[in-house]
């Protein structure tokens, strides 16, 4: 996969705590292509987060990150602090699941947008307002003037996420990470920002990841799906094909415990029992099997590598995959 | 049923506290601790000179077999005067505390909870005591009803109560929102039950913490008002008394005011680190994932 | 002949009846509408689903039916007694029938309190003097909520997960064998797979204990699962209240078939439409004249901005509160 925009080659992400080792990502591979979207479903405690800081070189100071995080041509571990910090302004940008923590309370939102502005594409004050009113229109923030001289406390928690989204996109980057970019939010402003990064996604042709714990949010919106489970990805596959024909049981579980909204009242939910493992403590088999009705024989005793189902694209860590559809209804 | 959790047996297995390293400095504070609360208990018993006898022969007299810190001005012992200060100081550092914790904790917590006018009267006439100047305060009782330590316990203790009440009013503040005492309301429970059994064990670490800060303030601020001669009456030594005293013979005996300090500097400084240790030790999120 | 006629009354009357309730507060000198004048029954043995998003005063109607929130003005008629009309004692005895559940189930115990005295605390407040019929019914309720009464009563709260924090608040509420529980948002902080764990639960524990639920959430499918009748609300007001599936079907309010169009569906061959939402909602603090979704509205004309509309039924089991129903 050279033609990758991003390649994440064997990641691993260890944090010690009190409680020993923690293994945050377990050998995780991944990649997008320009103008690409993918999408990463977690629950919390997956590793999902830590991933993105991986991608970000924003993990914490303790955290210890093995493997390759190839971006643009360039391995990202290797790279001197200031060439990382001009790379993160211009061409990777984040937005964070909670705009009110993430943009800073005591600056309006026009210092906050200008000065970014202003740094990574050295443009004089006047220019840098002007581009700043622009952006905001973009994503949909009325009277952008006016906004300009507001402090996000002001704000919705909607407009706050939409400001986030206009800092993350001010300096055209290549590479935009979401993280749970509306799980703080009401569902028909979480159809509004989804609209938003998606329109802006494509007019500006940039890769996106969506980091969500919803299906649903990755379902419509995205090229290719990771599920990750326990630290590793366990399916990926393209969003059509994984939708169509999950392999691994975690994602059809996941899948089957959602309420649907065409099922009749008080029908009992498939739950899947117990809860993740302790990620200090991990299972010398699939970190699935004690949770998971079709686990048999190896499941508890080897780790299923990922293989490939029909395609190569399709891939998924099991050795008992769903082989037919009839067993999702079953 | 399918809904029972599987890893809760898993967890029983492991041993519930781990053993957490404290640290040298820890056990050096907790000894120095334990030496001087044992002298003060003991000091009527312990064969030591008395701390008031004089003897006008032996002034600033060196250390010696009989005198181990030698003798002060007035030809006391000062090892007898140090032991005896000590528990002056920790008399006065302990029981002004405790005057703010009850008092002013039990304000803050019903400030915090009642809120209303309660609330603002409370706030209000604590700014009014902070604004109060302590040292005119502690002139004026002590020209009224005269030194003693009583009085002095008592002043000290009267200044404490608007920062206890804080302390008890903020933490009650941010846990009187927690959807637990929400619930405890929900369960139809008297205000007297929440507070005690919901509010105060939640409050009263940041309390006790705060208390042990305060115990340490309280001894250098009890040593300043000795020092002015506005504490504890002559001839009763306390270390700031003391510290006062030997200012007078810096030049020849320095070691009359420096002992005393000394003393009191690692007192303070044992108070404050087992202070802080016990907050990080009883926080009951630590560790948990 | 008349008891059964007296039995029938008793069954049809229904368990909760919210009579014109206008709950408002005071944030910074200024007045939050929080709810203003709902009405709503729920009859026993009932789930009914309140579903609205983010201030809509969802929870401020919740806390207000326990009188946890002080009404303005209207009735909580529980069993034929009005709650606002209650005080001291009274009410005490009467709460213990009605329970809360709510959405942050660690938050909501006590972190410095052992889990056997938490599922305890309402028998010790109800008076239950016996400390060995307290721990057998503790045991019990912990047992039914699928946990291991021996291995969580000596447990302080930090050491479990939030789903099962939830278990233990879910014991809690069920100890005292109430007759109404009010869920407020009681899965939203959850992981997916841990949410149908807790839903499947509530459902068992409902059939269990007799229970009728006032069921909060901001989630359509979530409450869908579990609801026999939903209720919409908006900044306030009662937009819709139907029975779940009509309600879903054939949604009469605007606001109801915005909400259900912008729930993400997990099925790619599903294009999410481009979202008709305009906007967000207004603040609390100085709604809309009239209808309260006007300006959101696609259909709002100036009828809308000048009169309120009134609960109105648009089909058998349904009314919705708007001046051009889609029905």
């Amino acid at each position: 996969m050279s033609g990758a925009l991003l390649s994440v080659q064997d990641a691993v992400v260890d944090l010690p705590t009190p409680r020993g080792n923690l293994r945050a990502v377990d050998h995780v591979d991944l990649s997008v292509g320009a103008g690409r979207t993918l999408g990463i479903v977690g629950e919390s405690g997956c590793g999902k987060t830590m991933l993105s800081r991986a991608i970000l070189q924003l993990l914490p100071k303790k955290a210890k990150l093995s493997g390759r995080v190839m971006f643009d041509g360039q391995d990202l571990p290797q790279l001197s602090p200031e060439k990382l910090r001009k790379l993160r302004g211009q061409s990777l940008a984040v937005v964070f699941q909670d705009p009110m923590t993430s943009l800073n309370p005591v600056l309006t939102i026009g210092t906050q947008l200008i000065e970014t502005i202003q740094e990574h594409l050295e443009l004089d004050l006047a220019e840098a307002r002007k581009r700043s009113i622009e952006l905001l229109a973009a994503v949909g923030i009325p009277a952008p003037e006016q906004r300009l001289a507001q402090y996000p406390h002001q704000l919705s928690g909607g407009m706050r996420q939409r400001v986030a989204i206009a800092i993350a996109l001010s300096c055209e980057p290549k590479l935009l990470i979401a993280d749970e970019p509306t799980t703080a939010l009401d569902v028909t402003i979480q159809a509004q920002i989804l609209d938003l990064l998606a329109r802006e996604q494509q007019r500006r042709h940039m890769a996106m990841i969506i980091i969500t714990h919803d299906l649903g949010v990755v379902a419509g919106r995205t090229d290719e799906v990771a599920v990750m489970y326990a630290g590793r990805v366990v399916e990926r596959a393209p969003t059509p094909a994984l939708f169509k024909q999950m392999r691994m049981p975690y994602t059809e579980a996941l899948l089957a415990a959602l309420p649907k909204l065409d099922a009749a009242p008080h029908t009992p939910l498939p739950a899947i029992s117990g809860r993740p493992p302790d990620p200090t403590r991990p299972l010398k088999g699939c970190s699935f099997a004690p949770r998971c009705r079709y686990a048999a024989g190896r499941c508890n005793t080897e780790k299923p590598a990922l293989s490939a189902a029909e395609t190569p694209e399709h891939v998924y860590a099991c050795f008992h995959p769903i082989e037919t559809r009839a067993r999702v209804e079953a | 049923m399918a809904t029972l959790e599987l890893s809760l047996d898993e967890q029983a297995a492991e041993p519930a506290r781990r053993k957490r390293r404290l640290g040298l400095l820890f056990w050096f504070a907790m000894g120095w601790m334990v030496l001087v609360f044992a002298v003060a208990i003991l000091a009527d018993v312990l064969p030591l000179p008395s701390p008031t006898d004089m003897d006008m022969l032996e002034k600033r007299a060196p250390f010696s077999a009989e005198h181990w810190l030698g003798t002060d001005g007035f030809g006391r012992d000062e090892l007898s005067r140090l032991v005896h200060g000590a528990r002056i100081s920790l008399i006065v550092g302990l029981f002004a505390p405790v005057i703010g914790l009850t008092i002013g904790g039990a304000l803050g917590m019903l400030a915090g909870y009642f809120r209303g006018r309660f609330e603002s009267i409370v706030v209000g006439s604590m700014d009014v005591l902070l604004a109060f100047p302590p040292l005119i305060l502690a002139l004026a009782v002590t020209a009224y009803l005269g030194q003693s330590i009583f009085h002095l316990t008592c002043i000290l203790g009267v200044l404490g109560i608007p920062a206890f009440m804080r302390v008890a009013r903020a933490a009650t503040l941010t846990l009187a929102r927690r959807e637990f005492v929400i619930a405890a309301q929900a369960l139809g429970a008297t205000h007297a039950r929440i507070l005690l059994r919901e509010l105060l064990p939640n409050v009263l670490l940041p309390l006790l913490a705060f208390f042990l800060l305060a115990v340490a303030v309280t001894i250098v601020v009890e040593g300043a008002l000795s020092f002015l001669g506005l504490g504890v009456p002559p001839p009763i030594s306390s270390w700031g008394s003391m510290i006062g005293e030997g200012r007078e013979s810096l030049d020849v005996a320095p070691r009359l005011a420096f002992i005393p300090a000394i003393a009191m500097f690692l007192t303070v400084l044992s108070f404050n680190l087992i202070g802080d240790t016990l907050r990080a030790l009883t926080d009951p999120r630590q560790g948990a994932l | 002949m008349m008891q059964q006629l007296a039995m029938q009354q008793m069954a049809s009357e229904p368990l909760l009846k919210v009579e014109n309730l206008v709950v408002e507060y005071a944030v910074g000198g200024r007045t939050v509408h929080a709810v203003s004048d709902v009405s709503l029954d729920i009859a026993r043995g009932e789930t009914l689903g309140l579903v609205g998003e983010s201030g809509c005063g969802k929870s401020t109607l919740g806390r207000a039916v326990l009188q946890l929130r002080q009404a303005v003005s209207g009735k909580v008629l529980f069993d034929g007694h009005d709650l606002t009309a209650m005080h001291g004692d009274a009410l005490r005895r009467m709460r213990r029938r009605v329970q809360l559940i709510f959405q942050d189930p660690i938050a909501s115990l006590n972190p410095r309190r052992r889990i056997g005295d938490i599922v305890a605390e309402p028998l010790v407040i109800s008076g239950v003097k016996d400390p060995d019929k307290r721990r057998q019914a503790v045991h019990d309720v912990l047992a039914a909520v699928g946990l291991d009464p021996a291995l969580v009563v000596n447990r302080l709260p930090h050491e479990f997960s939030g789903g099962q924090c939830q278990r233990i608040c879910i014991a809690r509420a069920l100890v005292l064998n109430p007759d109404f529980v009010i869920c407020d948002e009681p899965v939203s902080a959850l992981d997916v797979s841990i949410r149908a764990q807790i839903l499947n639960l509530l459902e068992e524990m409902k059939a269990r204990y007799g229970l009728t639920l006032l069921f909060i959430a901001h989630d359509l499918a979530v409450v869908k699962a579990v609801s026999d009748r939903v209720a919409v609300m908006y900044l306030g007001r009662l937009c819709e209240v139907g029975p779940s599936e009509q309600l879903f079907a054939t949604p009469a309010h605007p606001y109801t078939a915005l909400l259900l169009e912008a729930i993400p569906v997990p099925d790619p061959d599903v294009r999410p439409t481009e979202s008709v939402a305009v906007g967000e909602p207004p603040s609390p603090i100085a709604p809309p004249s009239g209808c309260r979704f006007r300006t959101r509205c696609p259909r709002a004309d100036a009828r809308c901005a000048a009169e309120v509309p009134e609960l109105r039924t648009v089909a058998p089991g349904q009314s919705a509160a708007c001046h051009h129903p889609l029905i």
